[in-house]
């Protein structure tokens, strides 16, 4: 896993991870271009700019739900964010709860660091008379 | 006892199941679907993670939204589904009478059957499997166990979390354990590379720091009520520990993620003949297993990565059943046999017609750059492979062999 550490700020080595192929890829910064040397395919130029750049991720977790036939809903962002807001995503949906019925694609929560975040599973609503 | 009479019967309702008895129904057959949990939908539901669906629905979706999707689509194509439905055993008495004895919750339900399409799915190798001793403490989880644990349930299986294996069920609990603020302090791989899909590698481990130790194995895990550390040790070229190597990582939760062997307790009583390479059992290109009429795919057939594949294999068995019903049996009387050659752990299907292309499914035995995946006469070039990534390609066995080829094998080969 060495080769995929960052080296320093102007150059940074990853992995692609378009394809099952995996090109190692070398980005750095020159005055103010962004030069790609070990990728295959223009994708991963494109992908090795954006991880240098702008790294970000789909963040997945589970928030907690009242009366429903399961505890939690598993949620997503519904577009991937920095990398760097991952933690306060955890954050603000660990302290979130929603009531029962839950339906797949609802929102949650809107607009947190650019993205909202979207139930992923259907929740039913139990009857407590039962 | 009530009896029923249909055309195809589906044994597990994951993926593959799903997927066949859509199919089967979609090609007028009368099918019925019968799962022993009282959901349908197998292992996606308890996977949260992304990357479901981008070949089958050209889409990234989480598991629990794929699954949602496909069983939707099966109520529309009339698929009559049982839950809570137990295959206590399958009895074969013609080519197109078998019977399904099923033990449900309102009796014992016995389906006449002209087919079976077995996808049973498959179970987590345990500690017992992988030569780890020390005592039965708390605090030891599958990685299934703690997925159902964490995601369907809600609750953080431990604090402190050692891995044991890199396959992508252990790259992807890492990064869930370590996303709700648990502390993954290794994950533990015997062979010298990684276990699962680099994509994983990179988003589960590289983005949260998680040292991955490859070539070292778990000898021991320490504790007298609760997981309190495991012994880790370097491995030899034959994957024995060497003992000078040892050292130790405290823990309270240790993670099983050690593979996945294909469930076919229910074949075997059967005399379904089995491939020891895929532990799955042997089939032609219908997917059609040793005793006529029976089909299997999904994990139940040959352990995928990608849950894409596993839909497609149901869909090709359901096909296979189609063309069984209306010719009373699989029409090709001779068969071609495929084996697996240089690098190459398995390849499924076993048998060939060589009257159409197929879809072959093969792993290798190690990472290879710049080869190609030979068959006779027909070459395909593949830039890089890897144990993790399962191939996936259509061969024109019509076109590519002769009549004279009855074993014919599938090999690596480097570039000239």
């Amino acid at each position: 896993m060495n080769s995929s550490e960052i080296i320093s700020g102007a150059k940074e080595e990853l992995i692609c991870i378009i394809c099952p192929i995996g090109c190692s890829l070398e980005v750095y910064r020159d005055s103010d271009d962004i030069h790609v040397k070990g990728a295959l395919c223009p994708k991963g130029i494109e992908y090795a700019k954006q991880e240098f750049l702008d790294p970000r991720r789909v963040v997945m977790t589970v928030v907690r739900v009242k009366n429903g036939d399961l505890p939690v809903v598993s949620v997503k962002t519904s577009v991937p964010v920095l990398k760097k807001c991952i933690n306060d995503i955890m954050m603000i949906t660990a302290s979130i709860e929603v009531v029962a019925p839950v339906e797949i694609g609802q929102v949650i929560a809107r607009d947190i660091c650019g993205a909202n975040i979207v139930a992923t599973r259907e929740v039913k609503k139990i009857n407590n008379c039962d | 006892m009530i009896e029923r009479k249909v055309s195809v019967m589906v044994v597990g309702a994951g993926p593959a199941g799903i997927a066949a008895a859509t199919k089967a129904a979609q090609l007028g057959l009368e099918t019925v679907l019968v799962e022993n949990r009282d959901i349908l939908g197998g292992i996606p539901l308890q996977c949260v993670h992304p990357g479901f669906g981008l070949h089958y629905f050209k889409e990234d979706m989480t598991g629990c939204e794929f699954i949602h999707r496909l069983i939707d689509r099966m109520h529309r194509a009339g698929v009559e589904t049982i839950v809570n439905a137990y295959v206590h055993s399958i009895e074969f008495y013609s080519q197109l009478e078998k019977n399904v004895n099923v033990v449900t919750q309102s009796g014992i339900l016995r389906i006449n059957t002209k087919t079976v399409i077995y996808t049973a799915g498959a179970r987590e190798r345990h500690l017992f499997e992988l030569n780890v001793h020390g005592d039965r403490i708390d605090g030891i989880y599958t990685a299934g166990e703690a997925q159902t644990i964490m995601d369907l349930y809600g609750v953080l299986p431990g604090k402190d979390v050692v891995i044991i294996g890199s396959g992508d069920v252990g790259l992807i609990m890492a990064r869930r354990f370590a996303l709700e603020g648990a502390n993954v302090k290794a994950v533990i791989e015997i062979m010298p590379y990684p276990g699962g899909l680099l994509r994983n590698i990179v988003q589960c481990l590289k983005d949260f720091n998680i040292p991955l130790y490859l070539g070292h194995a778990v000898t021991e895990i320490i504790g007298s009520k609760r997981v309190e550390a495991v012994k880790v040790a370097k491995v030899d070229e034959d994957q024995r520990p060497i003992r000078s190597t040892e050292f130790e990582i405290t823990c309270d939760t240790v993670v099983i993620a050690a593979g996945l062997v294909p469930n076919i307790d229910l074949l075997e009583k059967i005399g379904v003949a089995v491939d020891p390479r895929t532990k799955g059992p042997i089939v032609n290109e219908y997917l059609e297993t040793s005793i006529p009429g029976i089909f299997a795919a999904g994990n139940a057939l040959v352990v995928n990565d990608l849950v894409d594949y596993a839909a497609e294999q149901g869909e090709i068995a359901a096909d296979g059943a189609k063309i069984y019903i209306e010719n009373c049996g699989i029409p090709t009387r001779n068969w071609t046999r495929i084996k697996p050659g240089r690098n190459l752990r398995f390849v499924v299907p076993h048998y060939v017609s060589r009257e159409r292309d197929v879809v072959l499914y093969a792993r290798v035995q190690k990472p290879e750059r710049n080869v190609y995946l030979s068959i006779a006469n027909f070459k395909a070039k593949m830039l890089s492979l890897r144990p993790a990534e399962m191939i996936r390609i259509k061969i024109p066995f019509n076109r590519i062999l002769e009549d004279n080829h009855r074993v014919i094998s599938v090999e690596v080969v480097p570039y000239e």
